[in-house]
């Protein structure tokens, strides 16, 4: 005789359901991870307070987790967009990429003027930059039907070489002995502080903006009706006269519009420089945010939240309780198992089906 | 332990938080660019740190943050700095800017940067003559090669990493006039598949021989696989291809660290530079293996020559590729300065720096 284990799927899925299942399976994975933290020998009291407390209540910690959520933030509202669709940019990183280029363009190009009107310019450059690139996905899709995820991976290559490319040649610092980097930016070009003594800067706000944009977008426009009926039921979207193309071109523009934004801030805001590996793979890291949570923007800018605390988290880890990097990645896999899980078990309820051998 | 004994024991840990630490220990903290487990540069930072716990016993307390992305770095510098850390060393070279830009807003926190060359009256910089190391086992490398043609896989083109190639390359030609270098860069401090293409690459341009300029052990287990000689980086990585290695240059940190904690445990510390090698024991070289005797002979003299002060890799006169001779600094050789702001191949070296 053996089991059979089966997914039968749910009629109806209540709202309470949705509302605690997000919240169980952060629970599963915090315990599971108290379990680990235990058995390598810390008090995982202690785990939970350095990890999840103190980024939350610390001032410092604090403007530090709200400025590492910023970049995961935009790209990941940029991805909802393309992910409810149904069409698949796995290139972020290589749109935040060019928006940094664009962007950071600017600021080497206006290196030693002064202005209020740079910052600005530099920023509608990154949103350009990671725009033109996410088109090229786009086009490719709709002109020659070539799968959207292949390209648009790809050319995060692409975009790293040009960026290593440019640091080393054109936009190369002359005082710089030659490292790979730009000059570094004036104030002028750089995102100032909000508050005396962090980091944080504005670019934290324009990525609640795009948050509540998106949600309303998605609540209340017949554009958004258009990307969520595209991806859930292509036929019928087409029926009702929404051009998948231009679906495909608008999805692909937004999401590259706020990857590019999320570059451009994080160059101008973080690094005050262009050098290679600005990146950090925040690009490819948003692609989990959005999962997480569970492709509605607020869920996005939630999970942002959660997985800026881990990271910031992890580093007090490291140095409080000498605890391994390799433990927040474990961590962050495990959140993200617990959460898909709890997901499909929403959907679907397990059977067990009693069958003879 | 039962199931249930195991959650009971976890259940009952998480009422009970570690007391907290002593306060009088001086906390020294360190930024590593790579994991501890690079066997590597990262690696040999963290024995010397180890050696830091092991000299001052229940005086100092260390702190490691590891795989610090240079362009993401300031906020772990300051997690350091604003925990009591009073001595921190940041070991790769781009953490320059950040370590700088923190040290404004810690006055009273003592930074090290490894191979910069900005400095502040709370920041001093070290370094050490890793191209002493390279002009020897260019010598073995001309030596031993079969083809004329040897392989080096750099990880960016910075003076330093310019300066090994071409002390590298003078320590070749000097025992073979018609050797060749072949240059792979790998654009990664730390990346073995990165690393290990690269030396794919040279191998297959018909390199016999591999040197590295990065930090994991991949490009010399590349060469092994294929039978070819090569060298360590970093630390003894003789255990990664130990029939195929000759010896390896191998940074030791610890004395330096231990004498920078001791400056601060006595109230010595002053920001300076330091730049120095094989005579001071920074730099030290692996056992000479896989080589015939009179090889290994002429390393040894080579090393001692090094030592003594008597020879240098950068003996005047010095030739770009140009053809143009570099002045000559320091009387018969060339200044430190000139060498850690080099940005020239010397002449015979092929190809032109990625720019």
């Amino acid at each position: 005789m053996s089991f059979n284990l089966a997914l039968v799927p749910r009629r109806e899925i209540s709202l309470f359901r949705q509302v605690l299942t997000p919240v169980i399976a952060l629970v599963v994975a915090l315990l599971i991870g108290g379990l680990i933290v235990w058995l390598m020998g810390r008090s995982p009291a202690k785990a939970f307070d350095v990890f999840l407390r103190e980024p939350l209540t610390d001032p410092w910690a604090l403007q530090e987790v709200l400025l590492k959520s910023t970049p995961l933030m935009l790209i990941s509202i940029g991805l909802i967009f393309c992910f409810r669709a149904n069409r698949w940019n796995i290139g972020a990183e290589g749109q935040f990429l060019l928006g940094g280029i664009f962007g950071g363009g600017v600021a080497i190009a206006t290196h030693g003027l002064s202005g209020p009107w740079i910052l600005p310019l530099m920023m509608l450059a990154g949103v350009a930059g990671g725009m033109l690139y996410a088109a090229i996905p786009a086009a490719l899709r709709n002109r020659f039907g070539i799968s959207e995820i292949l390209t648009s991976l790809m050319l995060v290559y692409v975009a790293e070489l040009l960026l290593d490319y440019l640091v080393r040649g054109p936009w190369r610092d002359p005082k710089g002995f030659n490292f790979p980097q730009s000059v570094p930016f004036t104030d002028a070009a750089q995102l100032q502080p909000l508050f005396e003594g962090g980091r944080l800067h504005s670019g934290f706000v324009l990525a609640l903006l795009a948050v509540i944009v998106a949600i309303l977008v998605f609540k209340r426009s017949l554009f958004g009706f258009a990307v969520k009926a595209s991806g859930e039921a292509p036929r019928a979207a087409n029926f009702a006269g929404f051009n998948e193309k231009r679906i495909t071109l608008v999805v692909f523009l937004i999401s590259g519009g706020l990857a590019g934004l999320a570059g451009i801030i994080e160059v101008s805001g973080q690094v005050g420089q262009l050098r290679p590996g600005f990146g950090q793979g925040l690009g490819f890291t948003a692609i989990i945010v959005a999962f997480l949570g569970r492709l509605s923007p607020f869920g996005a800018m939630l999970s942002s939240l959660v997985i800026a605390v881990l990271l910031i988290g992890a580093e007090s880890a490291q140095v409080s309780l000498k605890l391994p990097f390799d433990l927040t990645r474990f961590f962050m896999g495990l959140l993200l198992i617990a959460v898909l899980a709890g997901e499909s078990l929403n959907r679907y309820r397990l059977e067990f089906r009693k069958e003879p051998a | 332990m039962s199931r249930t004994g195991i959650l009971a024991a976890f259940a009952l840990s998480l009422g009970v938080a570690a007391p907290a630490i002593a306060q009088e220990k001086l906390k020294v903290g360190f930024i590593y660019v790579g994991p501890v487990g690079d066997f590597g540069w990262s690696y040999q930072h963290d024995e010397g740190r180890k050696a830091i716990e092991k000299a001052f016993p229940g005086r100092v307390e260390t702190t490691f943050i590891e795989n610090v992305p240079e362009a993401d770095s300031e906020r772990s510098i300051e997690q350091l700095a604003r925990t009591g850390h009073k001595l921190i060393f940041t070991t790769s070279f781009g953490y320059m800017e950040p370590t700088l830009k923190v040290a404004k807003k810690y006055p009273n926190v003592m930074f090290e940067h490894a191979t910069g060359f900005k400095r502040d009256k709370n920041v001093a910089t070290y370094s050490a003559k890793f191209h002493e190391g390279r002009f020897i086992i260019g010598k073995i490398a001309g030596k031993m090669t079969k083809t004329n043609t040897l392989g080096y896989v750099g990880a960016m083109p910075i003076p330093e990493v310019i300066a090994g190639i071409n002390a590298f390359y003078l320590g070749a030609k000097s025992v073979n006039p018609n050797v060749k270098i072949k240059i792979a860069w790998a654009n990664a401090w730390f990346d073995p598949g990165k690393e290990g293409d690269a030396a794919k690459a040279l191998l297959d341009q018909g390199a016999d021989i591999i040197t590295q300029h990065t930090d994991s052990p991949a490009p010399l287990q590349q060469a092994s696989a294929r039978g070819k000689l090569a060298f360590g980086q970093a630390s003894d990585m003789t255990r990664f291809a130990p029939n195929h290695i000759m010896t390896s240059i191998i940074d030791d940190w610890a004395p330096y660290y231990v004498e920078r904690t001791r400056a601060v445990l006595e109230g010595k510390w002053q920001s300076q530079d330091v730049f120095d090698g094989l005579a001071k024991g920074k730099v030290k070289m692996g056992p000479y293996v896989n080589m015939p005797e009179d090889v290994k002979t002429l390393a040894e003299e080579t090393e001692a020559g090094l030592k003594s002060g008597k020879i240098d890799a950068f003996m005047c006169p010095v030739v770009t590729q140009d053809g143009k001779t570099v002045e000559c600094k320091g009387g018969d050789r060339l200044t430190d300065e000139q060498v850690v702001s080099m940005n020239f191949y010397v002449q015979g070296v092929e190809g032109t720096i990625p720019k």
